[in-house]
């Protein structure tokens, strides 16, 4: 167990990246993007390549986003999930991990509910690995398919307001936005009420200002993202459940103090009535299901980048 | 009748305030002649040229894991990593499967002791049956069967009236309560110390207000029962400050500090390596800074190592599921010298202090001195002596140190107990 070069192309967070980087992945999931009217383009570019998706977290979208992925891009996918395999046997990730990596796979693409696993795992492992999300930490290629779906309204992240709004605390996805947000030069603001709301969120990067107060954070601003409630990642209710809504789920009277081209986001899966109400998600401002096309779109880059020859 | 001379080295005695060259002779382990010059006769001599001579070094805080833990580390292995790391005696925490919570564990330990330690082992025995924080521990069969303090370390009673009653109980029979000071409730969950560290890297927070308000809730019930109370592993400016505040009322106070909180932040954690995570956590600056301050002014009386071992498995996982605990013995001295010798922070003197006659105060233990008639525990260290802290060479079973790598000047030269030398430093390297 010795890390080589291999692993240095791991994809394990937004923090650890530099705006190139994410600007070579930014231009190359544009480019996979369907245009209106076109069919799917299947491409070869990691023909022979073999792929194993560890899912260690129940995921829908971002498991099949990742082999959706790999398919287009012509590689061989195989897909775990916790429940069923070894994982839930008592074996070790480790052991778990060595199993995978002596099949000699080209990446591993993996989710789990432990922050930091994929960044303890690339210690030991010299397959490269890209992080489908740990725990409270990072889901960089969520971050990065938010960024691409911004800059199809926007022409730059630089001088753009974002509003966050949710379980800050709990959220590996604000966590990737904010420094991919940050390095671009955009002010962020996180809002949700202080059990959620750490005040160290400030110092997390430049260009952050933190609010309880839902309408402030929405006005004048570019973006708004909404966050999942994530109920199974607190050990007690942090807030009382039933009121959440009233003070911070998103409704069409907020999106009135938010600049008029304002859109809005949401990692999925969405729980109408909690985080926003289902006027806003189905409005023309939403662009959930743009995201997830996204998605697809940005995880071929990704894949490229990790797995690819070049 | 067998005799040891330790020759030519520097006598720091704190007890006596003596900081001279001064041979000293120990008899059937019992120290016979403290002198300028001694002749060897027919004693086994070692030279100490270069090097401090000290009362036996003491640790009042280790986990031996035996009974039940075995595969971590046993009274053995621990005491053996104890003598390496140049402490004479040290005193077990109750937190064994099961639990040393009466007389026939204590007697247990005492006896595994007397038979496999190279180093003095004094058990530490439960406030409470099980540990459960309900039912007092028979607190005085311990004592009678050889404990020398009490407490729940790991964990901490959380019921005040228990806390309350056992410090009543303890005083009694003259006994220190040591607590790990922990609200469970504000804890729970958390891996690291709570801070900017925290939210970058996911990890669920210990806030330091967890360890905070159980400070103040010990004070306040020393103060109001009369009983010695032991802060252990103190950890955080606010709970270094109400000590201070506390003793200048007089309330019957004292405190420990670990190595790893005088020498480490949570900003030494990366790549979320669980040989980082203990109880309490590593704090921010701040923290650290005021656990300085607290050894340079005397608000903490000792250090402690808070060793800890698991075995590699253990520590082999996904960060939050690793156990809490870092081992500690044999960088200990080399971490004080490093960290607050070295840079003038304090006085060789006040170094041997809290290894010596401070832990031994703390538990009214008759140790910690060199004095004619007494037992003749020594520690000879150097504080020049280079060396690397290789963590696959450890004395312990267990290898999950902080500091693995590390570069020290000065360190543990020899561990003499009862006259007899049990550990010397590897052949080769001078002082």
């Amino acid at each position: 167990m010795s890390s080589t070069s291999n692993a240095g192309k791991s994809l394990l967070g937004i923090e650890v990246l530099d705006r190139s980087e994410i600007e070579w992945i930014l231009d190359r999931g544009r480019r996979h993007k369907r245009k209106p009217g076109e069919g799917v383009k299947k491409l070869d570019t990691l023909r022979g390549k073999s792929i194993v998706n560890l899912f260690f977290e129940p995921s829908t979208r971002t498991k099949a986003s990742f082999e959706l992925a790999a398919k287009r891009l012509g590689a061989d996918t195989i897909s775990i999930s916790g429940e069923g395999s070894s994982l839930s046997k008592g074996e070790s990730l480790v052991d778990t991990l060595n199993t995978l990596a002596a099949m000699l796979p080209d990446t591993i693409v993996m989710r789990h509910s432990a922050s930091g696993a994929p960044q303890f795992l690339s210690r030991y492992l010299s397959t490269p690995i890209i992080n489908a999300g740990d725990g409270q930490h990072e889901h960089p290629t969520q971050a990065l398919l938010d960024a691409l779906t911004i800059l199809e309204h926007r022409n730059s992240l630089e001088g753009l307001r974002v509003a966050i709004i949710g379980d800050i605390s709990h959220s590996r996805v604000a966590r990737s936005n904010v420094h991919l947000l940050s390095k671009f030069g955009a002010e962020i603001v996180l809002c949700g009420p202080a059990t959620m709301l750490p005040p160290a969120l400030k110092q997390l990067a430049p260009g952050i200002s933190l609010t309880h107060n839902m309408v402030e954070a929405v006005t004048d601003a570019d973006v708004i993202m909404m966050l999942r409630v994530q109920l199974e990642r607190q050990n007690v209710l942090n807030f009382p459940k039933n009121e959440y809504f009233q003070f911070y789920g998103l409704q069409l009277a907020h999106l009135d103090r938010a600049r008029p081209d304002a859109i809005v986001m949401h990692p999925g899966p969405i729980n109408r009535g909690r985080e926003l109400s289902s006027e806003v998600a189905d409005s023309p401002r939403s662009m959930i299901l743009n995201q997830v096309e996204n998605g697809v779109a940005i995880r071929m880059a990704v894949l490229e980048r990790v797995c690819g020859d070049s | 009748m067998s005799r040891l001379l330790i020759k030519n080295g520097r006598l720091i005695e704190p007890s006596s305030g003596i900081d001279e060259n001064r041979d000293v002779l120990i008899e059937d382990g019992r120290v016979a002649v403290i002198e300028p010059f001694i002749e060897a006769g027919d004693a086994e001599v070692f030279d100490a040229g270069g090097c401090i001579v000290a009362p036996g070094f003491i640790d009042i805080h280790v986990h031996l894991r035996e009974p039940g833990i075995e595969h971590a580390e046993t009274i053995e292995t621990g005491a053996r990593a104890a003598a390496a790391g140049g402490f004479t005696s040290v005193c077990c925490m109750p937190n064994t499967i099961p639990v040393n919570d009466s007389a026939t564990v204590t007697s247990f330990i005492v006896e595994r002791a007397r038979r496999s330690a190279v180093v003095n082992v004094f058990p530490i025995g439960a406030i409470t049956k099980g540990s459960e924080g309900e039912q007092l521990a028979e607190i005085g069969a311990m004592q009678e069967a050889g404990i020398v303090a009490i407490s729940d370390d790991g964990r901490p009673v959380m019921n005040s009236r228990v806390m309350r009653r056992a410090m009543e109980y303890a005083a009694s029979f003259g006994l220190t309560v040591i607590d790990h000071c922990e609200d469970l409730n504000l804890s729970m969950g958390g891996d690291i110390h709570e801070g900017i560290h925290s939210v970058r890297l996911g990890l669920r927070g210990i806030p330091g207000c967890s360890e905070d308000v159980m400070v103040a809730r010990d004070i306040i019930l020393s103060e109001a029962t009369g009983a010695a109370i032991h802060i252990a592993h103190i950890s955080t400016r606010n709970s270094i400050e109400m000590v201070r505040h506390a003793r200048r009322l007089g309330i019957r106070v004292t405190s420990e500090v670990s190595p790893h909180h005088f020498a480490l932040t949570d900003t030494d954690i990366h790549g979320y390596d669980s040989n980082f995570k203990m109880k309490p956590p590593l704090r921010a600056h701040i923290d650290k800074d005021a656990a300085l301050q607290g050894i340079i002014d005397g608000v903490i009386d000792a250090i402690a190592t808070d060793h800890a071992p698991h075995t590699g498995n253990m520590k082999m996982q996904e960060f939050e599921r690793c156990p809490f605990g870092v081992t500690g013995l044999e960088t200990a001295v080399g971490l004080t010298l490093k960290e607050l010798v070295h840079p003038g922070k304090i006085e060789l003197k006040r170094m041997v202090e809290l290894f010596t006659i401070g832990p031994a105060r703390v538990i009214g233990l008759d140790r910690g001195k060199l004095s004619v008639g007494g037992p003749g525990d020594v520690t000879v260290f150097s504080t020049s002596r280079e060396w690397v802290f290789d963590v696959n060479q450890t004395e312990s079973k267990s290898k999950n140190s902080p500091f693995h790598g590390h570069s020290f000047r000065g360190g543990p030269v020899a561990t003499i107990v009862a006259g007899k030398t049990v550990w010397q430093a590897p052949a080769g390297v001078s002082a």
